[in-house]
This record gives C-alpha cells, structure tokens and sequence, in this order.
C-alpha cells in the first residue's frame, strides 16, 4: 500500500487537494483545525440554546417556550457545550501542538486521529436529531439519571448511542495522545523537559482512558433497563437508582479534569512568555496535575451528597475534595509566582490567561464550598451551582481555550491577529461574563432552583441582568469569529517566533508551520526546552 | 524512547476511516429504530454491521499489506504496542463498571432493601416481606400480594463447579496452548504456531458454544433472563458481554491463524500475533472474575 516514509531530503510540502484532504486526512494540523472549527460551530449552538434559556428566564412566568423544551435546552446545551465544544476544542490544540512540541512528523496513529475527529459530527447528528422525534431530544438534565431519562420517548436510543460514539471517539483520540508523547518524542525531549501543555494532555488522555469507558457501561445499563427488562436501577427488581448516580460520576467527576486540565496546561505555556521568566515550579506544576488527576477518581459523591448516603460516605468524599484544592492551590501559586517580577505585557493570550487564574480560582473556591457536605445541603441544585461550574468551565476553560487560540493563532496563520479587536473581545467577555454568572451566586443562596423555566418574583432583577449579561457574552463571541476569519485571511506576518519571549520547539518552525511538522527530528536540549 | 528516528512513517490519506465512522453512524441509526419498534430498522443496522465488517477489512489489509512490504520500523511497532495496551485498559474499564455494579447491588442496595441501616423504612413501607439474599431469586415487587411483578422469578441459578468450570478449564487451556503456539513462531516452527493456534481458536468457539447452550438452558428451563430481577441483569450483562469479547477474540485469533498458515510473521517481528494474545489473555483474566464473582461465591 501506498505510504509515505517522510525523509528530510525527499520532503515537499505536498497537500491533498480538494474535500478528500478532509475527509481521508491523516495530518495532525489538518485534523487539528477541522476539531477546531467543529467546536467553534458547537459553541454557537450550544450558545443558542443557552440564548433561549436565557430569553425564557429573563421575566417570571413562561414566555417563549414550554417548560418540556426549556428542559431540553437546558440538557443539550449541556452535552453540546462538553462533548461538542470543550473536548474537541481540547483535542484540536492538542492535535495541533502536541507533535510540533515534542518534535513529531504527526500523530502516533494519523488514521485513527482521523476517526477520532469523524464522529463528531455524527455523533451530534444522533443527538441533535432527537429534537425531531416523538418525545423531543433528552430533558432530563445531561447526567441521565433513571428513571426520570427513561421516560424519554423515541430519542432515548439515540441519545445513549450517541454518547457511546463520543465516548468511542475520546478514547481513540486519548489513545494517540499517549502513543504520540511516550513513543514519538525527538531526541533530548525528556519527560521532564515537556511542555506542560503536554503534559497536562498526556494526564487528561489517561483520564479518559479510564473514564470514558465507564459512561459507556452506565448508558448501556440504561439501555438494557429500558428495552430489555433488566433491573439495574430499579429497586423492585433488586436494583438502585443511586446506582447510576455513582457510575455516571464517577465518570463525571474525572470528566471535570478531563475539560480543565488542557486549559491549565494552556496558561502555563503563555503566562511564562508574558512575564519573560520561565515556568515557576515546573515540576511542582507536573506532580500538582497528576494529583489532581489521581484524587478526581475518589471524589465523584460530592455531587451526590444529598441522595442519602452513609454518613461514612458523606465524610470520606467530604475530605477528599478538600485534599484537590492543595495540588490546585499550588497551580495557582505557581502561575501567580511566574508573574512576580516578571517583565510583563499584557497582548491579548496574556490578558484571557489571566483571566482564567482570576475567575477559575472564583470557581474553585464556590467549589469548596460546595465540597463541605452540610453546606452543600443547601446549595445543592440551586443557582449557586450552576454559577460555580460555569464560572470554572467559561472563564476558567473556555477562555483558557481562547488563549491558546490567539496565543498559537499566528503559528496557524502565518499572520498576526489584529490586537486591537483582540482586546475588545477580552473586555467585552470579561465583563459580560461576570455579569451573567456573579449574580447566579446571589439567586443561588437566595434558593432559586436550576433547571426550572418559571420563578419566583423575587428572583425578577438578578435574572434580568443575567439575561442582560448572557446575551452581550454571547454577543461578543462573535468578535472571537471575526478575529479569526480576519487573521487567516491576512495581516501582518508573524515571525517563527510570534512572541518576544515565547519558547519551544514549536516556535522553532516557520509560521505558518509546514505540512508535515518535524521531518527530521531536531535536538533538543535544556536551552530549547520548555520555557 | 525510541532510537530509529531515521525516517518517520505517516499514511497517506485513507477513506478507512470515513468509511468506519459512516458505518458505525448507519448501525446506531438501524439500532435506534429497531428498538423504538421500527422493523426497517433491523434492517439498516444489518446494513451498518455489514459495512463495520467491510471496513476492518479493509482497513486491516491495508495495515498488513503495508507491514509485509516493510514499511513499518520499531517507531511504528512501540505505537502499536502503546495503542494496544492501553485499548485493554479501556476495556478493563468497561467491565469495571459492570462489576462495579455488581457488588454495589450485592453489599448494597440489595441488604438496603432488605432493611438493613439506612434501608429500614424503604423496606418497612414498600416491601416489608423482601428478604435480602443473594443469588436473588425472588425481587422485592414479588413479594407484595396482588402486584403483577414486572420480572420473572428465577427458579435456579447456575451452579459454578458445572459447565461454568468446564469453561474456565477450557480458557485457562486456550491461554497455555496460545502461549504454546508463539514459542512455537518465536523458534521458527511454523508447524507449532499453526497447530497450536487452531487448538487456540477451537477451544474459543467451544466456550462460545457452552456459553451459548448455558443461556438457552437458563432461559428455557431455569426461568433465568435478564429480566429476572437484578440477579438476571448482572448476569447476563456479564457473561453476555464477556462471550462477546470472547466471539470477538477468537476471531481475531481465525485471522492471525490464517496469516500464520500463509507464511505472515517472523521469529522477531509479530505484533499483530502479540496483541490478539494480549487482549486474549484479557478475557481469560475477565472470565476469572467472572467464575468467582458472578459463578461461584
């Protein structure tokens, strides 16, 4: 069969031409932006949706929509913002920046990279069309706990074979990941030397080897119980259905990390090079994010605290998720202590990168909150929920994932973005996201329930300017778009090294890069090696 | 790492891929409609299985043709051994949480049932005559009067030290005349390798083939199915998707038996054999958890 054993002398830049390099694309960079852009596309739908909740709770009362369709926006905004946004925007930067960090051609397996990114679309196709069915799309909130999601209508299949295909995707993509960092590293490139983009990505890729597979046992169990009289989570057959609370979160709660972890590696690559002083505490940094990723496995019934557990259970899972903010206080600390001194400037990476260490150190401290059971107890599916997560996953993740976007946006391109519309984007976001999740707080203690399309009178002002809030978010995001079709598009062309103190093997290759990342492996040595 | 860093080998664009995943997209629609009662269903999943089978022969032609011709290198070979390993881990996981359900059903929630700690009034109020005991044979909605219980009474279980034995002899049987066939391949003895890996394959059909008859005996005469209650569930859960991996790993080992007898694979060189035997192996130690947890004790 055909094959390219890529030479350093027989190398030419040589791409397939037309739809066939898309779809039969076995190239880390083209598979990369395609991961990309299928998240972008992701997020505006996920954002639409959200729009909707948002329109329906800007008055009390119902408005615009059915309380059924409320719910199902809620839920599919959900999976779509996870499964269709957060993950595949991870795995594009990493498709995209793992191999010319470690000093690779491509992907370990280009084929299966391939496959990874397909199902995607498809997958979301199974999902998204369970709108369209009798029974409309899943509204019993993206964790499927029986027996409420049982009593979903023709989109019930759909939903879990959708989920078994993204879990499916996950794991292929994960498994390149650690075949490509263990296997395809250039000479002198150590463990210890990695990025840590890479080694945040290499963590979360064991994160979902072990996590993923398990969503996919408890969907299945949820099929089964439907459709072949079995009794899992039936408690007149002998079953539970905590059961399925337990299995779900323990995927779910490594699934958190799964989504947070790239975005931690994402700002220590950039905070270093705005501050023009290497990382502090790399390996401090390294040790912090397999801690993390070790404990998320003995932590998932702090989402479950008021189900009625044991109070051993209680306590145990209380305890434990207090142990996760030490290696997250020690990130923190490192990030701030790169800062210290260092000779700043604040280019639009810089200022989102910031961004996250301010609003995700917010996020985690609700977090903590939350962790201590008895508190829980009163916050527990409340507005103070739903504003801790999405202070953790839009300005913890999402604008860690735009950092990187700006940050490497001219290795893509070639081209610089334009900083000005950059900044804009930074402070129109920043700005509207706290004002769309800060009050979230208030109604949340004040006791506003999530997940509901009708209030309280009382809860009348903070919703407005929530609404007020989410629209101007969702509004500015669109600068993020013009941005990007601005930059690929032309402009001022960037140097190899795009940044004054950017370091890594990356910004030792032209910009834009060529075709085939490294086609003899370079050396790499502690100057070359992570800032 | 890895010291042959002379040339890289990429693959060129490939339609495998696209192929898999439009595959894979016609099966789950054909399952959907099938379960929601559509009989055209049935028949777009057919259509979509077929087209699975089409494209692993199709992508694994490819990957063979293009280790026969050499272009694979000991980069490409620590990939694969990377990318197998940790494919079985994620397997290993699946079936954690089938087990992982399975004693959360047997130390929890059925004694909770049963009334035990924090379970009193849920069995008090509900169902004050269930008795927590396990194999399960009878579930709490059976024992109300004048309710149609949703699920079948078990009228046995099956015993371990029977067929379920005769099985496990067989498996640990298939890993030692597996293990037979590659010293065979490692000191060039074709003839071994073969001899051994047939035996390796039948013994796999022949447990498919006990296991088979064990779930027509449980369903048409010991009224155990998986909707019997929790105690079906797990158990066919179980053992149905282990005899499915089971399916799966024997006719992967068809495949390297048939690579063997047309001369495929060299004393040092044999990945693909390895890695069918890795996951082989796999299934044993499945089926081992298996015959204790879910069997024996």
């Amino acid at each position: 069969m055909s094959y390219a054993a890529v030479h350093d002398d027989e190398h030419h830049d040589h791409k397939p031409t037309g739809i066939g390099r898309w779809l039969f694309s076995t190239n880390h960079k083209d598979i990369g932006t395609m991961y990309l852009v299928f998240a972008l596309i992701m997020f505006f739908i996920g954002g639409a949706m959200a729009m909707v909740i948002r329109a329906e709770l800007f008055q009390p009362g119902l408005q615009y929509v059915d309380p059924q369709f409320f719910n199902s926006m809620t839920t599919v905004h959900a999976l779509v913002m996870i499964f269709g946004a957060v993950m595949p925007a991870g795995v594009g930067l990493a498709n995209w920046m793992i191999p010319m960090m470690v000093g690779a051609p491509d992907m370990a397996m280009p084929r299966m990279n391939n496959m990874s990114f397909w199902i995607l679309p498809f997958a979301f196709t199974l999902l998204l069309s369970t709108f369209f069915m009798q029974g409309g799309a899943p509204a019993g909130g993206w964790t499927m706990y029986p027996p409420l999601v049982l009593q979903l209508g023709d989109g019930l299949p759909f939903l879990i074979f959708a989920v078994h295909f993204l879990g499916l995707s996950s794991i292929m993509g994960a498994i390149n990941i650690i075949a490509t960092v263990f296997n395809m590293r250039a000479p002198g490139m150590t463990f210890m030397r990695l990025p840590l983009f890479v080694w945040t990505w290499i963590i979360t890729a064991f994160l979902l080897i072990a996590a993923m597979p398990v969503l996919a046992g408890g969907v299945t169990m949820l099929l089964t119980d439907k459709f072949f009289g079995t009794a899992f989570f039936d408690a007149a057959g002998g079953g539970d259905p905590v059961m399925f609370q337990h299995v779900f979160w323990f995927f779910g709660h490594p699934e958190v990390y799964i989504l947070v972890l790239p975005s931690f590696g994402i700002i220590s690559q950039i905070i270093p090079t705005f501050a023009r002083k290497p990382l502090f505490g790399y390996a401090s940094m390294v040790y912090a994010t397999a801690s993390i990723a070790f404990l998320s496995f003995f932590v998932w019934a702090h989402h479950m605290f008021t189900v009625g557990m044991p109070l051993a259970g209680e306590l145990f899972f209380m305890y434990a998720t207090m142990a996760i903010a030490v290696p997250t206080g020690v990130k923190v600390f490192n990030w701030t202590a790169t800062m210290w001194k260092g000779s700043m400037t604040f280019e639009t990476p810089m200022l989102f990168a910031i961004g996250v260490l301010f609003m995700f150190t917010l996020g985690g401290f609700t977090g903590l909150m939350m962790g201590i059971t008895p508190v829980d107890f009163q916050y527990h599916d409340t507005y103070f929920i739903v504003a801790h997560f999405h202070y953790v996953l839009v300005p913890g993740i999402v604008f860690g994932i735009i950092s990187g976007v700006y940050y490497w946006l001219p290795k893509w391109t070639g081209h610089m973005y334009d900083e000005t519309l950059g900044k804009w984007h930074f402070w129109t976001s920043t700005i509207s996201v706290n004002i769309l999740f800060f009050p979230m707080h208030f109604l949340g203690l004040a006791g506003m329930p999530r997940r509901i399309p009708d209030y309280n009178t009382q809860f009348t002002d903070w919703n407005q300017i929530i609404s007020i809030g989410g629209f101007a978010f969702g509004l500015s995001q669109l600068l993020l778009v013009w941005v990007v079709i601005k930059c690929v598009r032309g402009g001022e062309k960037a140097t190899d090294q795009v940044w004054e103190g950017a370091h890594g093997l990356e910004f030792t290759l032209s910009s834009p890069p060529p075709f085939h990342s490294f086609t003899t492996p370079p050396e790499v040595t502690d100057a070359t090696a992570h800032s | 790492m890895s010291d042959s860093h002379g040339a890289y080998f990429i693959p060129e664009p490939s339609r495998w891929p696209i192929v898999g995943t439009l595959a894979l997209f016609t099966s789950f629609i054909g399952g959907g409609m099938m379960l929601n009662g559509s009989g055209f269903g049935t028949f777009i999943l057919g259509l979509g299985v077929a087209a699975v089978i089409y494209m692993f022969c199709g992508w694994f032609s490819d990957v063979i043709g293009e280790s026969l011709a050499g272009n694979y290198n000991k980069q490409v070979d620590v990939s694969f051994r990377w990318g197998m390993s940790w494919f079985i881990f994620s397997e290993v996981m699946f079936f954690a949480a089938f087990f992982g359900a399975l004693f959360y059903i047997r130390v929890l929630s059925v004694p909770w049932l049963g009334g035990e700690g924090a379970g009193f009034a849920t069995n008090q109020f509900l169902w004050p005559d269930f008795e927590a005991v396990w194999p399960l044979l009878t579930t709490p909605d059976m024992t109300v009067a004048g309710i149609d219980s949703k699920f079948l009474a078990i009228k046995e279980v099956i015993p371990a030290f029977d067929v379920p034995l005769w099985n496990t002899i067989i498996l640990l049987t298939s890993g030692a005349t597996l293990t037979f066939a590659h010293w065979g391949l490692q000191k060039g003895n074709r003839k071994a390798l073969c001899w051994w890996l047939a035996v390796t394959v039948l013994l796999g059909f022949l447990f498919v083939f006990f296991q088979a008859e064990e779930y027509a005996h449980a369903y048409h005469e010991l009224d155990l199915t998986m909707s019997s209650g929790v105690y079906g569930s797990t158990f066919f859960m179980l053992t149905g998707f282990h005899g499915f991996h089971v399916t799966m790993g024997a006719t992967m080992l068809l495949v390297i038996l048939i690579r063997s007898m047309k001369g495929h694979f060299s004393e040092h060189d044999h990945f693909a054999f390895e890695g069918v035997a890795w996951y082989w192996h796999f299934v044993d130690v499945v089926w081992l958890g298996l015959f204790i947890f879910v069997y024996w004790i």
